[in-house]
């Protein structure tokens, strides 16, 4: 494979981007931390094996520590190498070869730039059809708006048969029931309205149906999750950040915007975020060892590590559960997207954290998928007694998701986002057929 | 035809159709509007005939069911159920329960009353 001039460049923004230390990455791939600078500067080639360990080491193919631009075309191949191969199990013969994907690439570039086109198209439209099936499976909103049209066509119907079919209705009784015809017909469009809303397809609509916390998602994913004006010492009031907001169209949704404010300000407060930058630069992202830095607990270091300002710090994940196992928060990173209706997989470490409080647990997990993705994650509960003594516990379990550290050790526990669009084959925990792939 | 029947419906203009109907036909008719209480009006009233939706605030209609079937005082009351999701799945629920016949919503209102009066007359 052609080794472009730019590899160390490469593996250095790589190792970067997942808060890998340069001594952390060297040891892993068997170099002293010193040549391992020169390789990053570019200043010693790449040999082969020396590439192929660095592209385990950092979690990407080699393709893309060595051929830059073109690095996402055989990335695109080798996906559609590995769909092929997974729809044909046990048809070798006929497998892609792909040993042979620089040949095909170099020999054939329009028919590889098609093939890896499809690819990514296909990927999209499953994802759509996974997230469309699992809305409409679980969304209780759609439910809910569904029986609202149902019910107002059932008042309708009756009301009007009444009036249509029969010459001897009391004048009072006509004037009530026109009425009802009224007001239901304004309540049917409505309903309509809203399911019309909801089936658009359009990008980037995000009106029609969506619960305030998904109103709440949606603001904060624009925002960046890092709200500035509440890292000042003298904070903008909570109010006035969520005043006039177009994704906080409910008043239910204003109300855990502010909440959410609020556990972002005592976080900000107890983690002042430059002292929170530079301990993390020394300790890398531990939630442990910062949480003992500032005295903290676990539960606000990992709301932290997902609200730092864009490139503080490595990309994260983070769900967080109440006691019921409901998602309450939902924050994707790369390659891990939460479902956004229904139970996630029941094998997320965030629920044996749920079932034993206050018990630190750190997980590494691959993601069930075409190409399936590595995380470190730690996940950890807490209980706290609001009502005193007489009150109710209340349980809260929180789940960081961090991109992978090192080779693959064949331990990760294999996980999914939910059952009804996870492909894993043979699942004991599985909880219903998967629409995708040959999950059952 | 004549006799008393307890509607148990939470949405008003519906449940203001239907007394409608049955009152023209001859029905006594009682309503009440929510899970919560309904087996108290169903002892209260005694219908000959009882009229359940099952999406009701409080209770669901299926959990009034299976109480009144429970009660041996109550358990020969015959059961109409309404309801607004009309899958297999709900219709086998709500007769499992032990509900006499099942109407999917939107209904004809013949179908209320052909329900009803042979219901009574059983």
């Amino acid at each position: 494979m052609a080794r472009s001039a730019l590899t160390g460049t490469r593996v250095r923004e790589r190792r970067q981007r997942i808060g890998l230390k340069q001594a952390d990455l060297a040891r892993a791939v068997g170099v002293s931390p010193a040549y391992l600078n020169l390789i990053e500067h570019n200043r010693r080639r790449v040999g082969a094996d020396l590439l192929a360990s660095l592209a385990e080491a950092l979690g990407v193919g080699e393709a893309a520590l060595a051929e830059g631009a073109d690095s996402a075309l055989f990335e695109g191949l080798r996906e559609a190498a590995a769909g092929a191969a997974g729809a044909e199990a046990g048809a070798a013969e006929s497998a892609p070869e792909t040993d042979r994907i620089e040949e095909f690439v170099g020999r054939f570039p329009g028919w590889a730039a098609l093939l890896a086109e499809r690819q990514a198209r296909i990927g999209a439209l499953e994802r759509a059809v996974a997230a469309l099936s699992e809305r409409m499976a679980h969304d209780p909103h759609l439910s809910a708006a569904l029986h609202e049209v149902v019910s107002a066509v059932t008042s309708i119907r009756s009301t009007a048969a009444i009036l249509a079919e029969s010459e001897d209705v009391d004048p009072e009784w006509r004037a009530r029931f026109h009425r009802n015809v009224y007001e239901d017909s304004i309540r049917l469009s409505d309903a309509a309205d809203a399911l019309t809303a909801y089936l658009d397809a359009s990008p980037g609509n995000e009106t029609g149906l969506s619960s305030p916390q998904e109103e709440v998602e949606t603001w904060l994913a624009r925002s960046g999750y890092h709200i500035a004006g509440l890292e000042r010492p003298h904070p903008t009031p909570p109010a006035a950040l969520v005043a006039g907001v177009p994704e906080l169209a409910s008043d239910a949704a204003r109300k855990l915007a502010l909440a959410h404010l609020a556990r972002y300000r005592a976080d900000a407060e107890a983690l002042p975020l430059h002292g929170f930058l530079r301990a993390l630069g020394e300790t890398g992202p531990d939630p442990a060892a910062l949480a003992e830095r500032f005295g903290a607990g676990l539960a606000p270091v990992f709301r932290r590590l997902a609200t730092l300002p864009e490139g503080a710090g490595p990309p994260v994940g983070l769900v967080v559960c109440d006691a019921s196992g409901t998602l309450t928060f939902r924050r994707p990173a790369p390659g891990f997207a939460p479902p956004r209706h229904g139970a996630a997989c029941p094998l997320w470490p965030l629920y044996a954290a749920l079932a034993r409080p206050m018990v630190p647990i750190r997980t590494a997990v691959e993601m069930a998928g075409r190409v399936p993705v590595r995380f470190l994650t730690y996940a950890y509960a807490e209980t706290r007694f609001p009502g005193g003594f007489d009150g109710p516990q209340v349980t809260e379990a929180l789940m960081l998701v961090l991109p992978a550290q090192g080779p693959r050790s064949g331990a990760e526990r294999v996980v999914g986002a939910a059952c009804r669009i996870c492909p894993r084959a043979g699942c004991v925990a599985r909880r219903e057929p998967s629409i995708v792939g040959a999950g059952d | 035809m004549s006799g008393r029947v307890l509607l148990i419906e939470d949405e008003p203009h519906i449940a203001e159709a239907i007394r409608y109907i049955l009152a023209r036909d001859g029905w006594a008719v009682a309503s009440h509007a929510e899970g919560q209480g309904a087996l108290e009006a169903i002892r209260r009233e005694a219908p000959d005939v009882l009229v359940l939706d099952m999406m009701l605030p409080g209770r669901s209609g299926l959990d009034i069911l299976e109480d009144l079937r429970a009660d041996p005082a109550l358990a020969g009351i015959p059961v109409l159920v309404l309801s607004a999701n009309g899958q297999g799945e709900a219709r086998m629920a709500a007769e499992g329960a032990g509900a006499a016949r099942f109407i999917a919503k939107p209904f004809a209102n013949s179908d209320i009353l052909t329900a009803v009066r042979q219901m009574a007359g059983a």
